[in-house]
């Protein structure tokens, strides 16, 4: 095949039409493969974190567990509570189930590949703001939890749908500030021009780490993964938003959770970690494309955004949850200043750079950045990491309030012990 | 009235949030990729029971297949829970045998004192779990039942460890 014309596919309508709609197949169905054998997946990694065995009744080591699980979903009688806001009852799980499903329309997934037709782009749609389409994508899948909160009229579910949408919002920030300096060293806010960035420099992992670092902690928090998942935390709201879903709709409510995970491990290899980049070697962006070349790509695309899902899983058995109160201290008092301050400090690199003249993508540019992060990484882990600037749980200032607080009291007091009875 | 919020006070060393989650990140990939699994996957795998366990009964026959049960009386007499009911009989020659012995395994609390009690070692307790019916009635194990089961008698005590220690 390597002999085929590595030209642009056919610019008419219907070649481009039909291109979309194979890869929009091709897609969908790899991503619900992929999304139902996550949640067999955190059932396995959950269990074998534990020294137990999970799933494994159901056909070879539990393989056919899904099947049985989604069965068990469809035959299922859908419970209607009577008090719930119909329509928007019905609508949330579509929502956060359609949000986390067409997020993925904007993430390229491998190299081109070459056709008897002409080159198609492994993205489906390969939008110049791709960026921006991913952060507005997941600030609308707010409203699927949000809604589900809202309209199940349960006072569970609505905690737990305001507690995810104050969250998601805090999150937010730091996640879009965050990939703000992806934005000012690719120098562009489309997807597979910012691979190609990482491709021509280095990855944004070693350039940004801080970033990445953020990013990752932000888009725990964005899909209400473990330690933030207080949305539905079950110790206290039941089953927070989807406590009075059952079913497929609540079905549907897991398949987004999962989806979520896979388009936010996707959303950080791409930024961070290269796309589909083969690294140490540049045998896979070189030259012309090559079925074996789109191939090796995705399956490297594959391995990295599998990885984070594992990631997720591994820390979902590993830490506790979070009180609120530290979550939300967390995101404002530290995420988001740290976010604004890297910002600062990797725009004045670059400008520095830039002026001392030397090139992006030189090997100077990479380790003048990776030193940068490296010393920035000591700075916030070892020399901060205290207890008092990353861990909200026992800032200095929460014990000041406490003293004080202590002192009004003891002023107050002037009821004799015993009286208040 | 005093607000008493206890306010932690970790040594500054110890406090920190990201290396503790790297701990335990550590942690639980040693126990992912290197499990102590106890779980016994039950209907392939089974457990070895003590020679003590005390399961359903089982009544144990002469050579030529009669139980030996004389229909003494001591077993329900000693049984704590009521739950053997024998009506005894006598041959022609004078031998006595249990026309109707019947244990009730739902009232049993599996002491073994009817094994302990016996004069002929008849009656024994089983190593032996796996007694699911699908009725109650079938819980009252008659004397056909009891000498028709073939599974291993408990010997009440541990001949490793026979002071029980």
């Amino acid at each position: 095949m390597t002999g085929l014309d590595p030209m642009q596919l056919d610019p008419g309508l219907w070649p481009f039409l039909i291109a979309t709609v194979v890869k929009m197949l091709v897609i969908f169905t790899i991503y619900m493969v992929v999304v139902a054998y996550t949640t067999l997946a955190e059932r396995k990694v959950s269990a074998w974190i534990q020294d137990r065995h999970g799933p494994n009744r159901v056909g070879p080591w539990g393989l056919f567990q899904v099947l049985a699980d989604g069965v068990k979903n469809f035959l299922k009688e859908e419970t209607m509570p009577g008090e719930v806001n119909k329509p928007l009852f019905l609508l949330a799980p579509a929502v956060a189930f359609t949000c986390a499903l067409v997020a993925w329309a904007v993430i390229p997934f491998g190299a081109p590949l070459p056709t008897p037709w002409g080159r198609i782009d492994l993205v489906v749609a390969d939008l110049p703001i791709g960026f921006l389409y991913t952060l507005a994508i997941t600030s609308i899948g707010v409203y699927g939890i949000v809604l589900a909160g809202w309209s199940s009229n349960n006072k569970y579910a609505l905690l737990g749908g305001l507690r995810s949408s104050a969250q998601m919002v805090s999150y937010e920030v730091a996640m879009g500030l965050s990939t703000v300096c992806v934005l000012l060293i690719a120098g562009n806010v489309s997807l597979p021009g910012i691979i190609a960035q990482q491709v021509e420099t280095s990855w944004n992992i070693g350039l940004l780490s801080v970033a990445a670092f953020l990013f990752l902690v932000s888009a725990f928090a964005e899909t209400n993964r473990v330690p933030f998942d207080l949305p539905e935390a079950e110790s206290e709201l039941i089953a927070g938003y989807h406590s009075e879903y059952s079913a497929m709709k609540f079905s549907l409510f897991f398949i987004a959770e999962y989806a979520n995970m896979l388009t936010a491990s996707a959303l950080f290899v791409t930024f961070f970690l290269g796309g589909w980049d083969i690294p140490f070697t540049s045998w896979d962006n070189t030259g012309p494309a090559t079925v074996a070349k789109a191939l090796a790509t995705f399956g490297m695309f594959a391995a990295k955004v599998l990885f984070f899902v594992f990631f997720y899983i591994w820390i979902r058995w590993t830490l506790p949850r979070f009180r609120y109160d530290q979550l939300m201290s967390l995101g404002w008092k530290f995420m988001l200043p740290v976010a604004l301050a890297y910002v600062v400090i990797v725009a004045s690199a670059l400008l520095g750079l830039d002026a001392a003249g030397i090139a992006r993508g030189s090997r100077a540019f990479t380790l003048a950045l990776v030193g940068l992060n490296a010393g920035l990484l000591v700075l916030l882990f070892v020399i901060l990491d205290r207890g008092r600037i990353i861990s909200p749980a026992a800032s200095r200032l929460e014990r000041e309030r406490v003293e004080r607080l202590r002192r009004v009291a003891a002023a107050r007091t002037t009821i004799a012990p015993g009286e208040l009875r | 009235m005093g607000i008493n919020v206890k306010v932690m006070e970790r040594p500054v060393g110890e406090a920190s949030y990201v290396r503790a989650t790297l701990k335990g990140l550590a942690l639980t990939l040693k126990h992912l990729v290197d499990p102590h699994r106890v779980t016994i996957q039950y209907p392939e795998e089974k457990w070895d029971l003590s020679p003590r366990w005390r399961g359903t009964h089982r009544m144990l026959t002469t050579e030529d297949g009669k139980a030996k049960c004389v229909a003494c009386g001591l077993c329900p007499t000693v049984c704590p829970a009521n739950c053997i009911k024998l009506v005894p009989g006598e041959d022609e020659t004078g031998n006595r045998y249990p026309l109707v012995f019947e244990i009730d395994e739902f009232r049993c609390i599996f002491c073994g004192y009817c094994q302990e009690v016996c004069p002929e070692e008849a009656i024994h307790l089983g190593r032996h779990y796996e007694n699911a019916e699908f009725n109650r009635e079938r819980f009252v194990y008659d004397l056909e039942r009891l000498t028709a089961q073939t599974h291993p008698v408990s010997t009440l005590w541990d001949p490793a460890d026979p002071r029980g220690e």
